[in-house]
């Protein structure tokens, strides 16, 4: 089985949060991907989903490659970049603006989750440049303690 | 307890059309920040909020909720029904409290454990 499944994310399109995420767990389900698996798929894609829609200057891409081993996700954008990645992966830390911590968001708990439900984690950004997180979901539970 | 039993005793209206309510609810998560939401809630869950825009539909759906109780007497917009119609994400309306709510899905909850 192998599939890849790419989602473009509009910077500051609230109205549209949360969509792809929503369409990807959709898919992998119909795919045949256990539930456990696919809500994991969803929570990480969701939060880098809401990240593109409420930091990054263009927005930005969301993509899940499917093989039979793993769900590999790959969030990308353009800027502006973290300048301090410890920081933004401290819970409870958060620059979400007003305007967004009213519906909900800036729990600092978004880069957090998406690493909790990740087999395989990493986050690489560059100020001005941009951000990649790149993750793993594992299909095969023999993986699951890599 | 199914979905449709809740929704009775607790006098919920439901928003949402074409969505079978025949589903187990098993507990509930009262929050309304959405990523703890996404960290807590079980599968099965019922998720009481006064949250009412769209990506409270998105939520529910890769947490696999039994359903979205929105308290206060709030009722969304209706595109946010249509969105969750379509996903098959059940809004159910409370009027009273996000605190009275869930005491009483606790209390209704536990009678159907013993």
């Amino acid at each position: 089985m192998s599939a890849n499944l790419t989602y473009e994310v509009h910077a500051g399109d609230i109205e549209q949060g949360g969509s792809a995420s929503a369409a990807l767990k959709s898919e992998l389900r119909k795919m045949g991907i256990c539930e456990e698996q696919a809500r994991r798929v969803g929570i990480i894609a969701f939060e880098g989903e809401m990240n593109l829609l409420l930091y990054a200057t263009n927005g930005g891409t969301l993509n899940a490659k499917v093989t039979s081993e793993a769900i590999n996700i790959t969030i990308e954008d353009t800027g502006p970049g973290i300048d301090d990645i410890d920081l933004a992966m401290t819970p409870g830390y958060s620059t979400a603006p007003d305007w967004a911590a009213n519906l909900g968001f800036g729990a600092g708990m978004g880069l957090v989750n998406m690493q909790r439900n990740s087999d395989f984690f990493e986050i690489h950004s560059h100020t001005d440049k941009g951000t990649l997180i790149c993750c793993r979901v594992n299909r095969r539970k023999n993986h699951a303690a890599d | 307890m199914l979905l449709t039993d809740v929704v009775t005793a607790l006098g919920l209206q439901v928003l949402t059309s074409g969505i079978d309510l025949d589903h187990e609810v098993r507990s509930g998560i009262v929050c309304d920040l959405l990523s703890i939401v996404l960290a807590k809630a079980q599968q099965e869950d019922l998720w009481i909020t006064i949250q009412r825009h769209q990506n409270i539909v998105a939520v529910a759906k890769v947490t696999s909720v039994a359903g979205v109780i929105l308290a206060d007497g709030i009722i969304p917009e209706q595109a946010v029904i249509d969105r969750a119609s379509k996903e098959g994400i059940p809004l159910l309306a409370a009027k009273e409290s996000s605190f009275v709510v869930s005491g009483k899905l606790f209390a209704l909850l536990s009678s159907g454990e013993e």
